[in-house]
Protein backbone atom coordinates (compact mmCIF):
# COMPACT_ATOMS: atom_id res chain seq x y z
CA UNK A 1 0.00 0.00 0.00
CA UNK A 2 1.06 3.43 -0.89
CA UNK A 3 -0.09 5.04 2.35
CA UNK A 4 -1.77 4.38 5.19
CA UNK A 5 -5.83 4.26 5.34
CA UNK A 6 -7.77 7.62 6.91
CA UNK A 7 -10.08 5.04 8.98
CA UNK A 8 -8.48 2.89 11.87
CA UNK A 9 -8.95 -0.56 11.64
CA UNK A 10 -12.40 -2.19 12.12
CA UNK A 11 -13.88 -5.82 10.91
CA UNK A 12 -17.15 -5.78 8.78
CA UNK A 13 -19.83 -7.96 8.30
CA UNK A 14 -22.80 -7.83 5.96
CA UNK A 15 -25.90 -9.13 8.05
CA UNK A 16 -28.58 -11.08 6.81
CA UNK A 17 -31.18 -11.23 9.24
CA UNK A 18 -32.73 -8.93 11.62
CA UNK A 19 -31.96 -11.13 14.13
CA UNK A 20 -28.50 -11.61 13.71
CA UNK A 21 -27.85 -7.37 14.28
CA UNK A 22 -29.77 -7.78 17.32
CA UNK A 23 -27.33 -10.16 18.61
CA UNK A 24 -24.25 -8.42 17.65
CA UNK A 25 -25.82 -4.99 19.03
CA UNK A 26 -26.21 -7.20 22.38
CA UNK A 27 -22.96 -8.69 22.10
CA UNK A 28 -20.91 -5.97 22.02
CA UNK A 29 -23.20 -2.45 23.13
CA UNK A 30 -19.94 -0.18 22.48
CA UNK A 31 -17.73 -1.61 19.79
CA UNK A 32 -20.89 -2.59 17.07
CA UNK A 33 -22.09 0.53 14.99
CA UNK A 34 -24.45 -0.57 11.69
CA UNK A 35 -23.72 1.02 8.60
CA UNK A 36 -26.29 1.61 5.49
CA UNK A 37 -25.24 5.36 3.74
CA UNK A 38 -22.19 5.95 5.72
CA UNK A 39 -22.32 9.44 5.09
CA UNK A 40 -22.54 10.57 9.14
CA UNK A 41 -20.58 7.56 10.57
CA UNK A 42 -17.46 7.17 8.12
CA UNK A 43 -16.75 10.86 8.92
CA UNK A 44 -17.42 10.12 12.51
CA UNK A 45 -14.60 7.21 12.83
CA UNK A 46 -12.09 9.06 10.32
CA UNK A 47 -12.34 12.10 13.28
CA UNK A 48 -12.44 9.99 16.06
CA UNK A 49 -15.39 10.46 17.94
CA UNK A 50 -16.05 6.44 17.62
CA UNK A 51 -13.92 3.85 17.60
CA UNK A 52 -15.87 0.64 16.17
CA UNK A 53 -14.51 -2.75 16.56
CA UNK A 54 -17.26 -3.93 14.44
CA UNK A 55 -19.52 -2.76 11.20
CA UNK A 56 -22.14 -4.07 10.69
CA UNK A 57 -23.48 -3.23 7.17
CA UNK A 58 -28.04 -3.53 7.04
CA UNK A 59 -28.47 -1.67 4.30
CA UNK A 60 -28.94 -5.09 2.20
CA UNK A 61 -31.56 -7.06 4.97
CA UNK A 62 -34.82 -7.31 3.57
CA UNK A 63 -37.14 -4.82 2.90
CA UNK A 64 -34.44 -2.07 4.00
CA UNK A 65 -33.69 -0.33 0.51
CA UNK A 66 -37.76 -0.61 -0.53
CA UNK A 67 -40.28 1.69 -0.94
CA UNK A 68 -44.20 0.26 -1.04
CA UNK A 69 -47.25 2.52 -1.03
CA UNK A 70 -51.11 1.70 -0.46
CA UNK A 71 -54.28 3.48 -0.55
CA UNK A 72 -55.14 2.09 2.27
CA UNK A 73 -52.45 1.58 4.75
CA UNK A 74 -50.36 4.85 3.60
CA UNK A 75 -46.29 4.67 2.73
CA UNK A 76 -43.51 2.42 4.26
CA UNK A 77 -39.63 3.38 3.56
CA UNK A 78 -37.11 0.94 4.41
CA UNK A 79 -34.71 2.79 7.04
CA UNK A 80 -31.98 2.23 3.93
CA UNK A 81 -33.96 3.78 0.98
CA UNK A 82 -31.46 6.10 0.22
CA UNK A 83 -32.33 10.46 -0.20
CA UNK A 84 -32.44 10.22 -4.09
CA UNK A 85 -34.29 7.10 -4.49
CA UNK A 86 -37.09 8.69 -2.15
CA UNK A 87 -37.40 11.75 -3.80
CA UNK A 88 -37.32 9.97 -7.36
CA UNK A 89 -40.24 7.35 -5.94
CA UNK A 90 -43.48 7.76 -7.72
CA UNK A 91 -45.48 7.30 -4.76
CA UNK A 92 -43.75 10.02 -2.77
CA UNK A 93 -44.05 12.60 -5.01
CA UNK A 94 -47.50 11.85 -5.85
CA UNK A 95 -48.87 11.65 -2.50
CA UNK A 96 -46.00 12.98 -0.16
CA UNK A 97 -44.44 15.96 -1.88
CA UNK A 98 -43.26 17.60 1.14
CA UNK A 99 -41.17 14.46 1.62
CA UNK A 100 -39.78 14.41 -1.25
CA UNK A 101 -38.62 18.29 -0.88
CA UNK A 102 -37.30 17.74 1.88
CA UNK A 103 -34.87 15.09 0.71
CA UNK A 104 -33.31 16.92 -1.75
CA UNK A 105 -32.79 19.35 0.43
CA UNK A 106 -29.98 17.30 2.22
CA UNK A 107 -26.28 17.98 1.03
CA UNK A 108 -25.22 17.17 -2.38
CA UNK A 109 -26.64 14.79 -5.31
CA UNK A 110 -23.56 12.41 -4.73
CA UNK A 111 -24.23 12.49 -0.96
CA UNK A 112 -28.12 11.92 -1.22
CA UNK A 113 -27.24 8.83 -3.32
CA UNK A 114 -25.93 7.40 -0.31
CA UNK A 115 -27.40 9.26 2.60
CA UNK A 116 -30.71 7.46 3.78
CA UNK A 117 -34.13 8.40 5.55
CA UNK A 118 -32.96 6.18 8.74
CA UNK A 119 -29.31 7.57 9.01
CA UNK A 120 -30.69 11.34 9.01
CA UNK A 121 -33.68 9.96 11.54
CA UNK A 122 -31.56 7.82 13.50
CA UNK A 123 -28.64 10.23 14.15
CA UNK A 124 -31.22 12.53 15.52
CA UNK A 125 -29.45 15.80 14.42
CA UNK A 126 -31.49 18.90 14.88
CA UNK A 127 -30.95 19.68 11.57
CA UNK A 128 -32.04 16.98 10.04
CA UNK A 129 -33.95 18.12 6.95
CA UNK A 130 -35.98 14.94 6.64
CA UNK A 131 -37.21 15.33 10.35
CA UNK A 132 -40.13 18.14 9.95
CA UNK A 133 -41.89 15.83 7.18
CA UNK A 134 -41.74 13.02 8.81
CA UNK A 135 -43.44 14.26 12.36
CA UNK A 136 -45.90 16.52 9.81
CA UNK A 137 -47.45 13.23 8.35
CA UNK A 138 -47.18 12.00 12.04
CA UNK A 139 -45.47 8.90 10.65
CA UNK A 140 -44.27 6.17 12.94
CA UNK A 141 -40.79 4.51 13.24
CA UNK A 142 -40.34 0.99 13.02
CA UNK A 143 -37.74 -0.40 15.30
CA UNK A 144 -36.18 -3.90 15.66
CA UNK A 145 -35.48 -5.51 18.70
CA UNK A 146 -34.62 -8.72 21.20
CA UNK A 147 -38.44 -8.55 21.80
CA UNK A 148 -39.32 -8.37 17.71
CA UNK A 149 -40.82 -5.46 16.01
CA UNK A 150 -42.34 -2.30 17.67
CA UNK A 151 -43.40 1.17 15.85
CA UNK A 152 -42.76 4.50 17.72
CA UNK A 153 -44.33 7.65 16.52
CA UNK A 154 -41.99 9.93 15.06
CA UNK A 155 -43.20 12.63 18.37
CA UNK A 156 -41.84 10.66 20.67
CA UNK A 157 -38.44 9.33 18.98
CA UNK A 158 -36.13 12.45 19.13
CA UNK A 159 -34.89 12.87 22.81
CA UNK A 160 -31.93 15.39 22.15
CA UNK A 161 -28.94 16.10 20.10
CA UNK A 162 -28.06 12.72 19.19
CA UNK A 163 -30.28 10.64 21.26
CA UNK A 164 -33.30 8.50 20.55
CA UNK A 165 -36.20 6.27 21.76
CA UNK A 166 -33.90 3.37 20.40
CA UNK A 167 -33.13 1.04 22.95
CA UNK A 168 -29.83 -0.69 23.46
CA UNK A 169 -30.39 -3.72 21.21
CA UNK A 170 -32.74 -1.86 18.95
CA UNK A 171 -32.63 -0.68 15.26
CA UNK A 172 -34.27 0.93 13.04
CA UNK A 173 -36.06 -1.44 10.10
CA UNK A 174 -38.56 1.41 8.15
CA UNK A 175 -40.88 4.30 8.57
CA UNK A 176 -44.16 4.41 8.24
CA UNK A 177 -46.74 7.01 6.94
CA UNK A 178 -50.35 6.71 7.09
CA UNK A 179 -52.27 8.10 3.66
CA UNK A 180 -51.53 11.76 3.75
CA UNK A 181 -54.65 14.04 4.86
CA UNK A 182 -56.26 14.52 1.82
CA UNK A 183 -55.92 17.71 -0.61
CA UNK A 184 -52.97 18.39 1.48
CA UNK A 185 -49.97 20.41 0.13
CA UNK A 186 -46.61 21.25 1.63
CA UNK A 187 -43.55 23.28 1.36
CA UNK A 188 -40.15 23.40 3.27
CA UNK A 189 -38.46 26.24 3.23
CA UNK A 190 -34.49 25.57 4.40
CA UNK A 191 -31.88 28.69 5.24
CA UNK A 192 -28.29 27.80 4.74
CA UNK A 193 -25.55 29.85 4.53
CA UNK A 194 -25.91 29.22 0.92
CA UNK A 195 -27.84 27.83 -1.65
CA UNK A 196 -27.89 24.79 -1.71
CA UNK A 197 -25.43 21.83 0.34
CA UNK A 198 -25.16 23.40 3.25
CA UNK A 199 -26.90 22.43 6.88
CA UNK A 200 -29.76 24.10 7.82
CA UNK A 201 -29.28 27.21 10.00
CA UNK A 202 -33.30 26.64 10.26
CA UNK A 203 -35.67 24.82 8.62
CA UNK A 204 -39.65 24.93 8.83
CA UNK A 205 -42.02 22.24 7.11
CA UNK A 206 -45.60 23.44 6.78
CA UNK A 207 -48.49 20.90 5.73
CA UNK A 208 -51.56 22.48 4.81
CA UNK A 209 -54.60 20.91 3.99
CA UNK A 210 -58.91 21.48 3.86
CA UNK A 211 -61.18 20.51 6.86
CA UNK A 212 -64.42 21.14 6.96
CA UNK A 213 -65.29 20.27 10.56
CA UNK A 214 -63.41 23.55 12.14
CA UNK A 215 -64.23 27.03 11.40
CA UNK A 216 -61.75 27.87 9.88
CA UNK A 217 -61.74 25.57 7.06
CA UNK A 218 -58.24 24.61 6.75
CA UNK A 219 -55.73 22.47 8.88
CA UNK A 220 -52.36 23.67 9.25
CA UNK A 221 -49.06 21.45 10.12
CA UNK A 222 -45.74 23.44 11.43
CA UNK A 223 -42.45 21.70 12.01
CA UNK A 224 -38.78 22.79 12.69
CA UNK A 225 -35.48 21.79 12.10
CA UNK A 226 -32.29 23.12 13.77
CA UNK A 227 -33.59 25.32 15.68
CA UNK A 228 -33.94 23.49 18.92
CA UNK A 229 -32.60 20.10 20.86
CA UNK A 230 -35.21 18.22 18.97
CA UNK A 231 -37.19 19.00 15.61
CA UNK A 232 -40.53 19.51 16.99
CA UNK A 233 -44.12 20.17 15.56
CA UNK A 234 -45.33 24.16 16.62
CA UNK A 235 -48.89 23.26 18.06
CA UNK A 236 -49.56 26.74 19.38
CA UNK A 237 -49.29 28.07 15.88
CA UNK A 238 -51.06 24.77 14.60
CA UNK A 239 -54.11 25.51 17.37
CA UNK A 240 -53.90 29.44 16.38
CA UNK A 241 -54.64 28.79 12.77
CA UNK A 242 -57.07 26.00 12.95
CA UNK A 243 -59.79 28.92 14.64
CA UNK A 244 -58.53 32.01 12.69
CA UNK A 245 -59.31 32.64 9.24
CA UNK A 246 -56.29 31.79 6.68
CA UNK A 247 -54.53 35.44 5.82
CA UNK A 248 -51.63 37.44 6.30
CA UNK A 249 -53.35 38.04 9.87
CA UNK A 250 -52.78 34.65 11.42
CA UNK A 251 -50.20 33.96 9.77
CA UNK A 252 -47.93 36.59 11.17
CA UNK A 253 -49.34 35.54 14.67
CA UNK A 254 -48.76 31.97 14.09
CA UNK A 255 -45.23 32.70 12.51
CA UNK A 256 -44.69 34.49 16.31
CA UNK A 257 -45.78 31.57 17.99
CA UNK A 258 -43.51 29.45 16.22
CA UNK A 259 -40.47 31.39 16.62
CA UNK A 260 -41.30 31.29 20.18
CA UNK A 261 -41.66 27.38 20.73
CA UNK A 262 -37.93 27.69 19.12
CA UNK A 263 -34.92 27.47 21.38
CA UNK A 264 -32.30 27.91 19.50
CA UNK A 265 -28.23 27.35 19.98
CA UNK A 266 -25.93 30.17 19.29
CA UNK A 267 -23.27 28.39 16.81
CA UNK A 268 -20.47 29.03 14.24
CA UNK A 269 -23.69 29.25 11.69
CA UNK A 270 -25.44 31.42 13.11
CA UNK A 271 -26.92 33.41 16.50
CA UNK A 272 -29.62 32.50 18.65
CA UNK A 273 -31.63 35.77 17.73
CA UNK A 274 -30.71 35.23 14.08
CA UNK A 275 -32.47 32.09 14.29
CA UNK A 276 -35.56 32.92 15.77
CA UNK A 277 -35.95 35.79 13.66
CA UNK A 278 -35.37 33.37 10.30
CA UNK A 279 -38.15 30.93 11.99
CA UNK A 280 -40.88 33.58 12.21
CA UNK A 281 -39.36 34.76 8.08
CA UNK A 282 -39.89 31.48 7.04
CA UNK A 283 -43.34 30.19 8.80
CA UNK A 284 -45.05 33.13 7.06
CA UNK A 285 -43.20 32.92 3.48
CA UNK A 286 -43.90 28.41 3.92
CA UNK A 287 -47.49 29.30 5.23
CA UNK A 288 -48.61 31.96 2.39
CA UNK A 289 -47.30 29.62 -0.12
CA UNK A 290 -48.94 26.38 0.82
CA UNK A 291 -52.05 28.43 1.52
CA UNK A 292 -51.86 29.86 -1.94
CA UNK A 293 -51.91 26.71 -3.55
CA UNK A 294 -54.38 25.43 -1.70
CA UNK A 295 -56.91 28.30 -2.63
CA UNK A 296 -55.48 27.46 -6.45
CA UNK A 297 -56.75 24.13 -5.86
CA UNK B 1 -9.11 -6.02 10.80
CA UNK B 2 -11.73 -8.60 8.85
CA UNK B 3 -10.42 -8.72 5.03
CA UNK B 4 -12.50 -9.26 2.19
CA UNK B 5 -12.23 -10.46 -1.00
CA UNK B 6 -14.65 -8.60 -3.88
CA UNK B 7 -15.43 -8.38 -7.15
CA UNK B 8 -15.46 -4.82 -8.83
CA UNK B 9 -15.75 -4.11 -12.45
CA UNK B 10 -13.73 -1.01 -12.83
CA UNK B 11 -14.13 0.70 -16.08
CA UNK B 12 -15.27 -2.53 -17.77
CA UNK B 13 -12.54 -4.53 -16.29
CA UNK B 14 -13.55 -7.59 -13.92
CA UNK B 15 -11.33 -7.13 -10.86
CA UNK B 16 -10.84 -9.86 -8.14
CA UNK B 17 -9.17 -8.42 -4.89
CA UNK B 18 -8.92 -8.41 -1.64
CA UNK B 19 -9.22 -5.30 0.70
CA UNK B 20 -9.27 -4.69 4.73
CA UNK B 21 -12.31 -4.15 6.05
CA UNK B 22 -11.56 -0.35 6.57
CA UNK B 23 -10.41 0.40 3.53
CA UNK B 24 -12.65 3.25 1.34
CA UNK B 25 -13.51 2.88 -2.11
CA UNK B 26 -10.71 5.61 -2.70
CA UNK B 27 -7.88 4.33 -0.93
CA UNK B 28 -8.61 0.75 -3.39
CA UNK B 29 -8.75 2.83 -6.74
CA UNK B 30 -5.63 5.26 -6.10
CA UNK B 31 -3.58 3.04 -4.64
CA UNK B 32 -4.24 -0.67 -5.26
CA UNK B 33 -5.54 -0.13 -8.93
CA UNK B 34 -3.43 3.41 -9.56
CA UNK B 35 -6.37 4.95 -10.83
CA UNK B 36 -5.17 8.10 -9.61
CA UNK B 37 -7.25 10.52 -11.72
CA UNK B 38 -9.77 10.50 -8.98
CA UNK B 39 -8.52 12.76 -6.20
CA UNK B 40 -8.54 12.88 -2.33
CA UNK B 41 -9.91 16.02 -1.43
CA UNK B 42 -11.66 16.65 2.00
CA UNK B 43 -11.86 12.20 3.03
CA UNK B 44 -15.95 13.41 4.22
CA UNK B 45 -17.98 13.92 1.73
CA UNK B 46 -17.64 17.77 0.97
CA UNK B 47 -15.64 18.54 -2.00
CA UNK B 48 -16.35 16.08 -4.56
CA UNK B 49 -12.86 15.68 -5.98
CA UNK B 50 -13.26 11.82 -5.42
CA UNK B 51 -16.58 11.42 -7.36
CA UNK B 52 -16.85 7.87 -9.43
CA UNK B 53 -19.79 6.65 -10.79
CA UNK B 54 -20.94 3.15 -8.81
CA UNK B 55 -23.54 1.24 -10.71
CA UNK B 56 -24.38 4.43 -13.14
CA UNK B 57 -24.64 6.91 -10.20
CA UNK B 58 -21.70 9.41 -8.76
CA UNK B 59 -20.83 8.96 -5.14
CA UNK B 60 -17.47 10.29 -3.07
CA UNK B 61 -15.81 7.41 -3.00
CA UNK B 62 -14.09 8.34 0.71
CA UNK B 63 -17.46 7.61 2.01
CA UNK B 64 -17.86 4.32 0.48
CA UNK B 65 -15.63 1.05 2.09
CA UNK B 66 -14.22 -0.58 -0.55
CA UNK B 67 -16.30 -3.96 0.38
CA UNK B 68 -19.32 -2.31 -0.36
CA UNK B 69 -18.72 -1.92 -3.62
CA UNK B 70 -18.62 -5.76 -4.24
CA UNK B 71 -20.53 -6.44 -7.33
CA UNK B 72 -20.91 -3.47 -8.38
CA UNK B 73 -19.79 -1.52 -11.69
CA UNK B 74 -17.73 1.59 -10.77
CA UNK B 75 -16.46 4.27 -13.57
CA UNK B 76 -13.75 7.11 -12.89
CA UNK B 77 -12.65 9.56 -14.84
CA UNK B 78 -9.86 7.26 -16.54
CA UNK B 79 -13.17 5.47 -18.22
CA UNK B 80 -14.97 7.69 -19.77
CA UNK B 81 -12.79 8.14 -22.87
CA UNK B 82 -13.69 5.66 -25.17
CA UNK B 83 -12.00 4.33 -28.74
CA UNK B 84 -9.02 6.82 -28.47
CA UNK B 85 -12.04 9.88 -28.12
CA UNK B 86 -12.62 11.82 -25.37
CA UNK B 87 -15.91 12.32 -23.39
CA UNK B 88 -17.50 15.15 -25.20
CA UNK B 89 -17.00 16.27 -21.58
CA UNK B 90 -13.90 16.23 -21.36
CA UNK B 91 -13.39 17.77 -24.84
CA UNK B 92 -15.93 20.99 -23.62
CA UNK B 93 -13.51 21.11 -20.40
CA UNK B 94 -10.83 21.63 -22.53
CA UNK B 95 -12.41 23.55 -25.40
CA UNK B 96 -14.21 26.22 -23.19
CA UNK B 97 -11.18 26.61 -20.51
CA UNK B 98 -12.53 25.18 -17.62
CA UNK B 99 -10.11 24.16 -16.11
CA UNK B 100 -7.40 25.64 -13.80
CA UNK B 101 -5.54 23.93 -11.13
CA UNK B 102 -7.33 20.77 -12.37
CA UNK B 103 -7.90 19.64 -8.73
CA UNK B 104 -11.52 19.33 -9.06
CA UNK B 105 -11.71 18.09 -12.58
CA UNK B 106 -12.17 14.68 -12.39
CA UNK B 107 -15.12 14.84 -9.83
CA UNK B 108 -16.15 17.57 -12.21
CA UNK B 109 -16.03 15.23 -15.22
CA UNK B 110 -18.13 12.70 -13.68
CA UNK B 111 -21.05 14.32 -12.02
CA UNK B 112 -21.31 16.57 -15.27
CA UNK B 113 -21.64 13.29 -17.23
CA UNK B 114 -24.35 11.37 -14.37
CA UNK B 115 -26.29 14.71 -15.12
CA UNK B 116 -25.98 14.32 -18.84
CA UNK B 117 -27.23 10.72 -18.44
CA UNK B 118 -30.23 11.60 -16.61
CA UNK B 119 -31.14 14.56 -17.45
CA UNK B 120 -29.73 15.56 -21.55
CA UNK B 121 -30.64 19.10 -21.73
CA UNK B 122 -30.24 20.77 -18.19
CA UNK B 123 -30.94 23.87 -16.83
CA UNK B 124 -28.00 26.44 -15.71
CA UNK B 125 -30.17 25.77 -12.65
CA UNK B 126 -30.18 22.07 -13.08
CA UNK B 127 -26.16 21.98 -14.07
CA UNK B 128 -25.64 24.55 -10.47
CA UNK B 129 -27.58 22.04 -8.33
CA UNK B 130 -25.98 18.58 -9.69
CA UNK B 131 -22.34 20.33 -8.88
CA UNK B 132 -23.30 21.47 -5.39
CA UNK B 133 -20.98 18.66 -4.10
CA UNK B 134 -18.13 19.33 -6.08
CA UNK B 135 -15.82 22.42 -4.88
CA UNK B 136 -13.66 24.43 -7.46
CA UNK B 137 -11.32 26.78 -5.97
CA UNK B 138 -10.03 28.64 -9.09
CA UNK B 139 -12.83 28.91 -11.55
CA UNK B 140 -15.93 30.36 -10.15
CA UNK B 141 -17.97 27.84 -12.07
CA UNK B 142 -18.93 29.85 -15.15
CA UNK B 143 -16.47 28.25 -17.68
CA UNK B 144 -17.29 25.05 -15.62
CA UNK B 145 -21.16 25.44 -16.61
CA UNK B 146 -20.76 26.55 -19.73
CA UNK B 147 -18.69 23.53 -20.92
CA UNK B 148 -21.45 21.54 -19.76
CA UNK B 149 -23.74 23.72 -21.59
CA UNK B 150 -22.27 23.13 -24.48
CA UNK B 151 -21.33 19.50 -23.89
CA UNK B 152 -25.27 19.38 -23.76
CA UNK B 153 -25.98 20.42 -27.20
CA UNK B 154 -23.90 18.19 -29.10
CA UNK B 155 -24.23 14.86 -26.74
CA UNK B 156 -26.37 13.24 -28.59
CA UNK B 157 -24.23 12.06 -31.57
CA UNK B 158 -22.13 9.33 -29.19
CA UNK B 159 -24.43 7.26 -27.57
CA UNK B 160 -21.83 3.78 -28.17
CA UNK B 161 -20.23 4.55 -24.91
CA UNK B 162 -21.33 2.68 -22.43
CA UNK B 163 -20.63 5.56 -19.77
CA UNK B 164 -23.20 7.55 -21.35
CA UNK B 165 -25.86 4.77 -20.77
CA UNK B 166 -27.86 4.69 -17.06
CA UNK B 167 -26.66 2.34 -15.06
CA UNK B 168 -23.39 1.57 -16.96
Amino acid sequence: MLARSVLPGFDYIRATTPDEVVRLLQADREGVRLLMGGTDLLVRVRDGFIHPRLVVDVKHLPGMGEVAYNEQTGLTVGAAVTMNRLAGDPAVEAHYPLLAESANSVASYQLRNRATLGGNLGNASPAADTAPAVLLFEAAIVLYGPNGEREVPAAAFFLGPGRTAMQPGEFMTAIRFPPPPGGAVGRYLKLGRNRAGDLAIAGVAVLGFPDRAIPSGYRFRIGLASVAPVPLRVQEAEALLSSSLPGEQAFSAAAAKAAAAASPIDDVRASDAYRRAMVRNLTRRALRDVWARLVDG
Amino acid sequence: MSEHAITVRVNGEQEHLTVPASMTLLELLRQDLVLTGTKNGCSAGECGACTVLMDGEPVNACMVLAVEADGTEVVTVEGLAHDDQLDVIQQEFMDEGAVQCGFCTPGMLISARALLNRTPHPTEEQIREALVGNLCRCTGYTRIVQAIQKASSTDLVASSNPVRSKGA
